[in-house]
């Protein structure tokens, strides 16, 4: 199979998608005449135009809400957010218009919309800029969350964004854009449904479930220890955060016996608390050990390259975590 | 000309200078790996700055978006604790824990250094009414780019600034792009100055290359502020000659266009004034000395100065602890 960029896959879904439908449109700051901030919609101006390619003022509210009240009437918006940092000034179009509209119309009105954009910490961008947000919007009944960690995810999760009547929060990561991988070509059409995990690895002793950038440092971390401490990890992506693949969790979990959770979100009431709930109510007369979750610490995140680097899931934190659920601690 | 006006220049100089080659030397540092994260120059803004540091009085508060750094020289923050902070060092004005975009100095009146466009306006009218509600005479600036004129945060920070008549004044900058968009692109008006009125404020608008006029206009604007008769709103005409951050190549503008720009540069123009005033090549080259040895020193420091500790990051997160 070919390889290529996340970057490369996202664009390759929003043009796929836009040749498809001409009631699909993207409309953010920078996403036009600039190609995109992180350049993923570059070449999208030049092909369809500023009909269908849309700079918009840097008022998140404003365009968030067009897009929703677009998407109520009939077209099938995807708005950019520069970076989900930025999706807080436009927090209540989210949470309180297009998450609701379906429900509050008795099912009359849809809200076919796509919100896509950069999650997570970049490099030292402190702590207004380095948000992880799947905990807030995978919180909201009427919201369906993806949040691919590979180039063919990427791209088939966010057709499948696209071609859904709902709304749609789709975090990209912010420090995956240049990641390569297999991706299947154009003709095949794939679609990534929601709801289904990707077993990235398969392993008898503790079920790793990671997301992200994070779940490079965990899948990194399995595959050292497999080979260092014969410890054997079955490595989960949920690949969407609402809904959560339950059955790929609990048969896992039923499997290993053990568990550990690596996310970049701060754990306190995170998707990852969730999961935990999942697997004590469906799991607990399989589990050896208590469940762990490695998240990032409880704190906003810090300019200083030493403490931002303490912040996040380290490798040490994930090892320390899978040992402790497998009585593995010492070395 | 008076002895005052050319000790004012010279000062003006000094302060002008001492920024440019701040941002320059950080420009290297962050090529050569040492400061991380965004870095947003207000390289061809400083006049605008130390219009502002020289026309405010003590006890006045001023709030300014992540291009930071030149409003908090100006008002005073010194470059080690600058540099320090954008090498994320524990003696830098955060403490390492801001970084570029997220400067404070309270002693100084500088209030931030804050990221999210259009934020910090409403904070900065929250100062300004904790002067009225204490019967006290401060007066807060508020900076902001042209690119902040369309969010709601504007809208909502003007509309109660102007309704209960904070002592503030809100100070657009308009560079005439924010990161790559033109301003045609972003507002169907040419003259922002024009919103003020939707709020009841006092529009003011000019070219803020000259120091002198963008204090003359500024000290307008404060006098009515401190006297009770509400904000303004300030658009002025400036430029940078950077890229809106480190990883911004600016392709879209023309290098004729930035040539052109950079004729208006600030730190020329005072040099103009300075020379026409028949003041002594010496004493213009002292300052200039002078100026490389205190940014020397700053990176000197930054660079020697300690990363901040773990438990820094624990003790900060609240007042009270559990
Ligand atoms: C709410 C929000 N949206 C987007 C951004 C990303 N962003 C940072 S600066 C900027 C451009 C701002 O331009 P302007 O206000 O003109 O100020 P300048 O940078 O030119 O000083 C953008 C889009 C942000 N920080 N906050």
């Amino acid at each position: 199979m070919r390889e290529i960029t996340y970057r490369e896959a996202l664009r390759e879904a929003l043009f796929e998608e836009m040749r498809r439908d001409d009631r699909v449109f993207l409309m953010g700051e920078e996403v036009g005449h600039y190609d995109g901030a992180y350049k993923v919609s570059q070449g999208l101006l030049a092909e369809f135009g500023e009909r269908r390619v849309i700079d918009t003022p840097i008022a998140e509210a404003g365009f968030a809400g067009i897009g929703i009240g677009a998407a109520m009437t009939g077209l099938r918006p995807i708005v950019e957010f520069m970076s989900w940092n930025f999706s807080f000034v436009a927090f209540d179009q989210i949470i309180s218009n297009a998450s609701k509209t379906y429900s509050m119309s008795g099912g009359k009105i849809k809200v076919p919309i796509v919100f896509r954009g950069p999650n997570g910490a970049a490099a030292q961008v402190a702590a207004q800029h380095s948000h992880t947000v799947e905990a807030f919007y995978a919180h909201i009944p009427g919201l369906w969350v993806a949040n691919p960690s590979t180039p063919r995810d990427a791209k088939g999760l966010l057709k499948a964004a696209i071609r859904m009547d709902d709304p749609v929060v789709f975090l990209e990561g912010e420090t995956l854009y240049n990641l390569k991988g297999e991706v299947p070509d154009a003709s095949e059409d794939e679609i990534i449904p929601f709801g289904k995990a990707r077993i990235a690895r398969e392993g008898k002793d503790c079920t790793l479930i990671a997301w992200g950038a994070p779940f490079h440092t965990a899948l990194a971390v399995a595959d050292r220890l497999a080979k260092e401490a014969g410890i054997e990890c079955d490595v989960i992506d949920p690949r969407t955060l609402r809904p959560i693949d339950e059955t790929a969790i609990l048969e896992s979990v039923a499997k290993t016996n053990r568990c550990v959770i690596v996310h970049e979100t701060w754990p306190y009431g995170g998707p990852g608390a969730e999961m935990v709930d999942l697997i004590q109510r469906e799991a607990f007369d399989y589990l050896d050990a208590p469940v762990l979750r490695v998240g990032s610490l409880d704190v906003p995140m810090p300019y200083a390259k030493n403490l931002e680097s303490l912040v996040l899931p380290t490798p040490e934190r994930i090892e320390t975590a899978i040992r402790r659920v497998t009585y593995r601690e010492e070395r | 000309m008076s002895e005052v006006k050319v000790e004012r220049w010279l000062d003006d100089y000094r302060e002008m200078l001492l920024i440019r080659r701040f941002e320059e030397e950080s420009a290297r540092a962050y090529a050569q790996g040492k400061i991380g994260g965004f870095l947003h120059l207000y390289i061809g803004q400083e006049s605008i700055a130390v219009a502002a540091a020289t026309t405010i009085e003590k006890g006045d508060l001023v709030f300014q978006t992540y291009r930071d750094h030149g409003t908090a020289l100006a008002l005073g923050m010194t470059p080690e604790a600058a540099m320090a902070e954008l090498f994320g060092k524990d003696t830098g004005c955060s403490r390492g824990l801001g970084g570029s975009m997220h400067y404070f100095d309270v002693e100084n009146g500088f209030y931030g250094g804050w990221g999210i466009v259009g934020g910090h306006l409403a904070l900065a009218a929250g100062a300004a009414f904790r002067s009225k509600y204490l019967g006290e005479d401060q007066v807060t600036l508020c900076f902001f780019g042209e690119g902040a004129t369309n969010i709601g945060g504007f809208h909502e920070a003007m509309s109660l600034a102007g309704l209960w008549k904070l002592p503030a004044v809100f100070i657009c900058e308009n560079n005439q792009y924010a990161m790559g968009t033109p301003l045609s692109r972003t507002s169907p008006l040419s003259d922002l100055s024009v919103k003020a009125a939707g709020y009841g404020m006092v529009g003011d608008r000019f070219e803020g290359y000259d120091v002198d006029v963008v204090r003359e206009h500024l000290k307008k604007a404060i006098d009515r502020a401190r006297s009770g008769e509400g904000p303004s709103f300030l658009e002025i005409e400036t430029y940078r000659f950077r890229g809106h951050s480190m990883s911004d190549p600016g392709k879209y503008r023309t290098a004729e266009e930035l040539e052109e720009r950079k004729k208006k540069d600030p730190i020329l123009l005072i040099l103009g004034k300075l020379r026409d005033a028949g003041v002594d090549e010496a004493k213009i080259e002292a300052i200039e000395d002078e100026v490389e040895e205190r940014i020397e020193a700053a990176l000197k420091h930054a660079d020697e100065a300690p990363f901040p500790e773990e438990s820094l990051l624990y003790e900060t997160v609240t007042v009270e602890k559990f």
